[in-house]
């Protein structure tokens, strides 16, 4: 890329060409504040937070938009810059529910670490606000327009790379505020519930919808028998709520804190992963054996299934039937393991740690449960964190422990799971090895993994040519189904995740400043943590796990067979899109 | 489809009928219908004429219908053309005085010199044409040259005064460079407000590589008072898509849109016709009089919010998203309308450009100041004796505007002070009056040309109100995207408030200017940017007014109603009781022949009692 020379509060520096100016300040380590920005994601000059001095131009700049130009000069800190921060934080600040205190995102909220940092001691505007109603009509989060800035990143992480499109600005001027067409609630729309506007949220104007009291309380219930378990990318994420570096694994911390927490069980989803690779590639050699529908498309992303069913019925029938997997682990633990140890299931309670807050919606679904439901809460990983701070642990030290017996073992294929090509990884590292029937001589699969948008490849399987594609985030979603209804590409199963990277970077995940995600790519740093776990496991393929095979062995009988068909596997309901 | 012969024979034709040329025994009357004309009853009159005269058999009668003749405080005006005799104007026309005029006039020959405006009567009692009167004397049209003469309709009546013959000349003898460049040397400055140089933006827009280009009307006339380009668009629509052509031909595009606001339904209708017509004429479409230049033009209509004439929040309006402005750079000459270079200019923009193309830049250019040519329209309102729609070359004095072609300000009352540029400029006391209308000479004083609303203030305007209505004016339009605008202009308009309820500190004056510096810096468009200007500009000339009522609670104009109260004048009140028995609240007690009270607290102050009183007992303080 081309450079252009541009002084920058006095400093020389050259940078390439298509730079703005709050990149080429990043480059000479000169901090701009902002708050509207979002890398990737949203970058409007909206919020006017970030302006600087530019000699291009007679007006204050935003910095995240203006583009640099040869022989720029730029100022991020004269008077005048300083003051003008100053008094739009003001304004921001006259408009906003300052209840820090209580807010659940204190001491994480971008709005209150520019208040810090620009040295607001006082807010000289004061004026009307609007007072505005919680929207708690979603299962998975709230909004509350209180405490939202406007910045717009939530409308453009839902339209620009969800391409749900659900909320936008509405009204105008004063009046404005985020919103749904018509007045609509969340809860009443095609909303998918990803939360990807809610980690796109500098401040509490999106959180996920807090279940952490029931659980509580059923831990406090002698009657309750309380299971836990955790899914892959809680392990990769949770570490970052306690000062852990981003991408470091803290799987045996989390054991320790939730057997402590009081649980009568702490298992590992990854067990109900194994499970599912087991279904769902048993039913994908069927399919391709038996000509059935295809391309198979993998269901373990509720956002997914969600967004299928409102923007793309036509491909209901090429949905896998499996439940996700801690809803097939829910409802063996209810069944199963209930039986087995002689306990009334109706007394078993399911709770599921997860990086999603779509999970919250899918748990509640009709169809996932028999007598009683599968799993009876879900929580974020957020919400797991804010538990491990009320019960007092001091989490960096505890010691690592392991999950709990008879699911103590997993694979390494179901630990991949989190993050975007892991179930297609974790799939293929079984179906090969079963089709071809002799072991796999490189369990990796390189061509799958990575945060590419849109993923493919052919691989040779038994002689056969099977091609696959992945695609995380629903943007991408959008286009490789299009493609496939337009004709211009044909495959035999395609791994889709909601999430932009998948798991690892779901809507339940901790909240990372737009400052770190300059220079962090979230999706693979947490990625990273997973693949490690995955290189140090001992038993790498889902079929080779032992806990599993007693499982078919002692219950279940065959995968798809009978017993899984009514346990492990459900259906799905066209929606409206309106 | 037609070729440039035919409409060279068609401009002859039309051009000697419509000046009566070799006609002796024709009456031409025109009704002007543009909004003001069908607001204040035109229609009817129009009716009456054309019945009336088909009545009579007044073969030798030709009634039509034109677009706004400018004098808005004289409408339904009629005006009769014969060959040889001075135009005549009748004013605030009727149905009834129309069937009179036709049978004096139209049938007998005799003016009927009551219903024409009395400034046209000369002193030998014989009637001149209205052009000579004080209110067009020292106007000079170029934007408006067809408006009032031509029948908006009919593209023949636009072809007779040299219509299209523009578009002739670039497609027949003019470079791509060479049409940008006579822009250039015209001098012409955008007439939306901000006043770039329009031969640069299309240069811009031609140098831009993009396989694709458009081109764009900016008709989304949005200040408060303002209606320049809604006359011209509905006086004149073929001069903006003639233009509008010629742009395209310059810059290298092949299609057009014109964005006008919903809230204009003739200028839409006409130009509907308009584009109709031009493209059964083939001056719109394919293969343009069969050259090889093509360009299609359409309408995008409006919905009428002020931040959609701001131009990157128009081109997000015409591409169906939210009219929110886009950060600039990319300017929408690189990347406009779906990400393609765009050229946008406003109507009085784009209707200078015919006769620019015609008479040269030479001409244009000897018309105006250095840095400011050719002419500006202007509403003219307020507290002004003839308010209405004007044509000035730059350089005209305020002075000129208001005392000359204004005619004063009515009542006898003193010129305070003259806001142009709308919600977007500042205010222009008295002291600054001899000022010449430019776009510099009017930045250097606090204001800004605008899109040429000029709103006259006298003696009776408070100057924190009048800041506090431009405010409330941009609070209600504010898109909403940016802080500073969203939430500025609110606590502005609430620091106003503030100060002409009573309750303002000075404090609140320094807060009202660091607020407006803030906001004028660092908003993220031109609306935001300029928002501040009538309070900024208000402080600086009318200081004393604000401090008047921060410190003395006092508002000298006594128009703040908290800061006013009624009070009967002993010595003048005879004691009738009228007052009293006005006052809807019952707050004006006494007894008969005796002085009356008004009691402050119960007091509404409505002023039913001052104009009741046929004493001017009660006064305002």
């Amino acid at each position: 890329m081309e450079k252009v020379n541009i002084t920058i509060n006095g400093q020389a520096i050259s940078v390439p060409k298509n730079y703005t100016v709050l990149e080429a300040a990043r480059e000479a380590n000169i901090d701009i504040p902002t708050l509207c920005y979002l890398k990737d994601i949203n970058q409007s000059g909206s919020c006017r937070m970030c302006v600087v001095e530019v000699s291009t131009a007679r007006t204050l700049q935003a910095a995240c938009v203006y583009p640099v130009s040869e022989g720029m000069v730029v100022t991020t800190n004269s008077k005048k810059v300083r003051d003008a921060r100053k008094t739009t934080l003001e304004l921001l600040l006259s408009d906003h529910d300052r209840k820090c205190l209580t807010c659940v995102r204190n001491r994480n909220c971008e709005l209150q670490k520019l208040s810090e940092e620009l040295g607001v001691t006082d807010i000289t505007y004061d004026g009307m606000t609007i007072k505005h109603d919680l929207d708690e009509s979603s299962p998975s989060f709230v909004r509350d327009n209180n405490k939202c800035v406007l910045c717009r990143r939530c409308i453009s992480a839902c339209k620009t790379i969800q391409t749900v499109s659900v909320i936008d600005a509405v009204n105008r001027g004063f009046a404005t505020q985020v919103a749904c067409a018509f007045d609509k609630e969340l809860g009443s729309v095609s909303c998918v519930n990803c939360g990807q506007c809610i980690v796109s949220c500098p401040t509490g104007a999106l959180r996920e919808k807090d279940y952490t009291g029931d659980v509580w309380n059923a831990i406090n219930d002698p009657d309750k028998y309380v299971i836990v378990q955790t899914a892959p990318a809680v392990r990769a994420a949770l570490g970052e709520e306690f000062g852990f570096e981003m991408g470091t694994p803290v799987t045996g911390k989390m054991a320790a804190a939730l057997r402590r927490m009081g649980f009568d069980k702490v298992f590992d989803t990854d067990t109900g992963a194994d499970f599912t690779i087991m279904e769902e590639g048993t039913e994908l050699i069927q399919r391709i054996q038996n000509g059935g529908v295809l391309p198979m498309i993998t269901s373990c992303s509720p956002g997914w299934i969600k967004f299928c069913e409102h923007e793309y019925p036509d491909f209901l029938p090429n949905l896998s039937t499996c439940k996700s997997p801690h809803e097939m682990f829910g409802a063996l633990l209810k069944t199963y393991f209930a039986e087995k140890n002689g306990i009334d299931p109706a007394k078993v309670f399911v709770v599921s740690i997860m990086p999603c807050v779509a999970k919250k919606f899918e748990a509640q679904r009709p169809e996932m449960g028999g007598k009683y439901p599968d799993v009876d809460v879900v929580l974020s990983t957020r919400e797991l964190a804010r538990m491990i701070k009320q019960s007092g642990l001091d989490f960096a030290n505890l010691p690592d422990e392991g999950f709990d017996d008879p699911f103590g073992q997993e694979s390494g294929a179901a630990v991949i799971f989190g993050a975007t090509g892991g179930v297609m990884e974790a799939a293929l590292r079984t179906v090969a090895e079963v089709l071809d029937k002799k072991p796999l001589e490189n369990i990796e699969f390189e061509a799958v993994r990575g945060v590419q948008g849109i993923k493919e490849a052919t691989l040779n399987i038994a002689g056969m040519e099977v091609k696959v594609a992945i695609a995380h985030g629903l943007g991408n979603a959008r286009k490789l189904l299009d493609d496939i209804r337009a004709g211009k590409a044909t495959y035999h199963f395609i791994e889709i995740m909601a999430c932009p990277g998948g798991c690892v970077n779901g809507g339940g995940q901790p909240i990372v400043n737009a400052k770190v995600r300059m220079d962090k790519d979230i999706r693979a740093e947490r990625a990273k943590a997973l693949y490690a776990e995955d290189k140090k496991s001992t038993v790498r393929q889902s079929h080779k796990n032992p806990d599993v095979d007693k499982v078919y062995k002692e219950f279940l009988g065959e995968p798809c067979g009978h017993k899984s068909h009514e346990l492990l596997h459900t259906h799905y309901t066209a929606r409206p899109k309106y | 489809m037609k070729s440039f012969a035919e409409i060279e024979n068609i401009r002859k034709e039309n051009n000697s009928r419509l000046t009566l040329e070799n006609d002796n025994s024709t009456i031409r009357v025109v009704v002007g219908m543009a909004t003001c004309g069908i607001a204040a009853g035109a229609g009817p009159v129009l009716d009456a004429l054309k019945s009336e005269t088909s009545k009579r058999n007044l073969s030798n009668v030709v009634v039509s219908q034109t677009g706004c003749i400018g004098a808005c405080r004289l409408e339904p005006i009629v005006e009769v053309y014969e060959k040889g005799k001075e135009k005549v104007t009748y004013i605030h026309m009727t149905p009834e005085k129309a069937l009179k005029v036709v049978e004096e006039h139209l049938e007998k020959g005799n003016v009927v010199k009551d219903y024409v405006l009395p400034e046209t009567i000369k002193e030998d009692g014989t009637v001149q044409d209205m052009a000579k009167t004080a209110f067009f004397k020292k106007q000079f049209r170029i934007a408006l040259r067809n408006c009032g003469i031509i029948d908006p309709e009919n593209i023949d009546e636009y072809i007779a005064f040299d219509g299209y013959k523009a578009l002739e000349k670039v497609l027949t003898s003019m470079s791509r460079e060479e049409v940008v460049e006579t822009v250039k040397a015209s001098g012409l400055r955008g007439r939306g407000g901000a006043g770039f140089s329009t031969g640069m933006k299309w240069m811009f827009t031609a140098n831009a590589e993009g396989d694709k280009k458009y081109v764009c009307c900016n008709a989304d006339e949005g200040d408060p008072g303002a209606f320049m380009d809604r006359s011209v668009l509905e006086g004149d629509p073929h001069s903006v898509i003639e233009a509008m052509a010629i742009a395209a031909y310059a810059v290298g595009a092949d299609e057009g849109y014109i964005y006008i606001r919903a809230e204009y339904p003739i200028a839409v209708q006409r130009l509907k016709i308009a584009i109709n017509q031009a493209k059964e004429y083939g001056l719109l479409g394919k293969n343009i009089m069969g050259t090889d230049f093509s360009f299609d033009l359409d309408l995008r209509l409006g919905a009428g919010a002020f931040v959609c004439g701001e131009e990157t929040a128009l081109l997000n309006s015409i591409e169906g998203k939210r009219g929110e402005p886009r950060p600039r750079p990319p300017f929408p000459a690189v990347k406009g309308l779906w990400q393609k270079p765009t050229l946008l200019n406003n109507v009085e923009t784009y209707a200078n450009i015919p006769v620019i193309i015609n008479k040269g830049a030479d001409w244009f250019s000897a018309i105006g100041t250095e840095k400011s040519k050719g002419t500006k329209v202007f509403a003219l309102g307020g507290k002004i004796n003839n308010t209405g729609l004007v044509e000035i070359p730059m350089g005209t004095t305020l002075r000129e505007i208001v005392e000359e072609i204004g005619g004063g300000i009515p009542n006898g009352k003193k010129f305070k002070a003259a806001q142009t540029g709308g919600p977007s400029g500042g205010c222009i006391p008295a002291s600054k009056i001899d000022v010449p209308i430019d776009y510099d000479s009017l930045i250097a004083i606090g204001s800004m040309m605008g899109s040429g609303g000029l709103i006259v203030m006298d003696e009776d305007n408070c100057m924190v109100d009048i800041a506090k209505f431009f405010l409330d004016f941009t609070v209600d339009e504010s898109c909403g995207k940016c802080s500073p605008c969203r939430i500025g202009t609110k606590r502005l308009y609430e620091i106003l408030e503030k100060i002409t309820g009573g309750k303002g500190t000075e404090e609140d004056i320094e807060k009202l200017q660091t607020l407006a510096n803030a906001i004028k810096t660092s908003a993220l468009c031109g609306l935001g940017q300029t928002a501040p200007n009538p309070v900024l500009s208000t402080i600086n000339n009318f200081m004393d007014e604000y401090v008047a009522h921060v410190k003395e609670k006092r508002c000298p104009a006594g128009v703040c109603k908290s800061l006013m109260k009624y009070v009967i004048v002993a010595d003048k009140c005879k004691g009738c009781s009228l007052c009293s028995k006005k006052c809807p609240v019952g707050a004006i007690s006494g007894e008969i022949k005796s002085p009356f009270v008004i009691d402050s607290e119960k007091c509404i102050k409505c002023g039913v009692c001052m104009d009741t009183c046929k004493f001017g007992a009660i006064e305002k303080r």
